[in-house]
């Protein structure tokens, strides 16, 4: 990758340009570092172009909530009725299972929406992150 | 022939090209694996050939893969942390094979694989099945703890850690079920504008007149269809970092 279009390659002709061959590397490494801060400083800019774009599609924003609530009521009332079938205790089991694939449904859509904490974590711990 | 172009259901024919029947089972190379191959070899051919010349200064089509490649290694660091960087190569090809199955749909004439659920449920089953199967290799039954929310009462468990499961299965569901239903929606109502075009051009010149008004729907239409299928594809590849993290660390 940089045999191609280094500068390091030049450096290494002779032992004559050795010195200047270092500040050269020097002079590189200075302007590699304010290139860093530079990028550093336009970055969260770039994430929250990324948000932005998310946040525009309002019509995205409600099919994954809707899509979140539905899932969760078909997952649950998929389970209650294959125990139904495998246990024969018809019709507690849809029943049950209808009843937490609702609390499922809700849970999904506040924990997309971002009001309940993820899976398993504490309010505490997630925050830091975002 | 006119009750079949205004058929807007008709793009979503499954076509056999090659029958295949082994033991049974129905195997043929249908139009939808087709574009699946299709959509592999495209997405390979142009990583390959873009990156081939592997310059310092990368040129326009490898700095397209390079933004690719850097948008979804940011994406997994910052959802899974550094540990996550493991499933790179997992994540940017499920991220390149939606993305590009979604722009390939969005031709006139093409099959778009992502609108048949079950093509969106294997690659959610897929992750899943990653989280799962990791959880448990990485944690053991401690990836069960993942069910089990923190300072909640015991008296409480027996409700909260089924509806928990209940949560945690239809993640696979709502995943596919999203991706399934914008391609499947967005392609039908281009479909019926595009079919409203046809009818009214046929009524003469009133119609003709008319039909400017759905064709500059269909246009766009076919600019926010773009947009849906970026934004599904990276809807898709940032919910599986999620997950994946849960995978990695199932409590904090």
């Amino acid at each position: 990758m940089a045999d191609k279009n280094g500068p390091d390659g030049t450096g290494e002709t002779g032992r004559g340009s050795k010195h200047e061959a270092d500040v050269r590397d020097e002079d590189l490494e200075r302007r590699r570092r304010e290139l860093g801060a530079s990028l550093a400083t336009r970055r969260p800019d770039r994430l929250e172009g990324n948000d932005g774009a998310k946040a525009t599609a309002g019509y995205g924003q409600a099919l994954k909530l809707s899509s979140e609530f539905i899932a969760g009521i078909v997952v649950g009332v998929g389970i209650g009725w294959f125990l139904d079938r495998v246990a024969g205790t018809s019709p507690w089991g849809l029943v049950v299972g209808l009843l937490l694939g609702f609390g499922a449904g809700v849970l999904n859509v506040l924990r997309s929406a971002g009001v309940v904490a993820e899976f398993g974590k504490s309010e505490k711990s997630r925050d830091p992150k975002e | 022939m006119a009750a079949d172009k205004v058929d807007p259901i008709h793009q979503f024919h499954i076509v056999k090209l090659i029958p295949i029947n082994i033991g049974g089972y129905d195997l043929s190379f249908t139009n939808s694996a087709l574009f699946m191959v299709a959509t592999v070899a495209i997405a390979s051919a142009f990583l390959y050939l873009s990156t081939s010349s592997r310059s310092l200064i990368p040129g326009r089509l490898q700095s397209v893969s390079e933004m690719a490649y850097e948008f979804v290694a940011n994406m997994l660091r910052d959802a899974a942390g550094t540990q996550g960087m493991k499933f790179f190569p997992f994540v940017f090809s499920l991220f390149m094979f939606v993305l590009v199955a979604n722009l390939l749909g969005l031709f006139p004439y093409f099959f778009t694989i992502t609108s048949h659920i079950i093509v969106t449920f294997g690659l959610a089953a897929l992750v899943i099945g990653t989280v799962i199967v990791y959880g448990f290799m990485k944690h053991g039954l401690g990836f069960l703890k993942l069910f089990v929310p923190k300072g909640v009462p015991i008296l409480m468990m027996v409700l909260v850690v089924p509806i928990e499961v209940i949560s945690f299965v239809s993640r696979p569901v709502s995943l596919s079920v999203r991706l399934f239903a914008n391609m499947l929606a967005g392609h039908i109502t281009l479909k019926v504008f595009s079919g409203f075009v046809v009818s009214l051009s046929a009524l003469g010149a009133l119609g003709v007149a008319g039909s400017v008004l759905p064709l500059a729907m269909a246009v766009a239409l076919t600019a926010l269809e773009l947009l849906v299928a970026l934004l599904q594809a990276y809807v898709f590849a940032v919910l599986t970092c999620m997950y994946l993290n849960d995978a990695l660390h199932p409590s904090h």
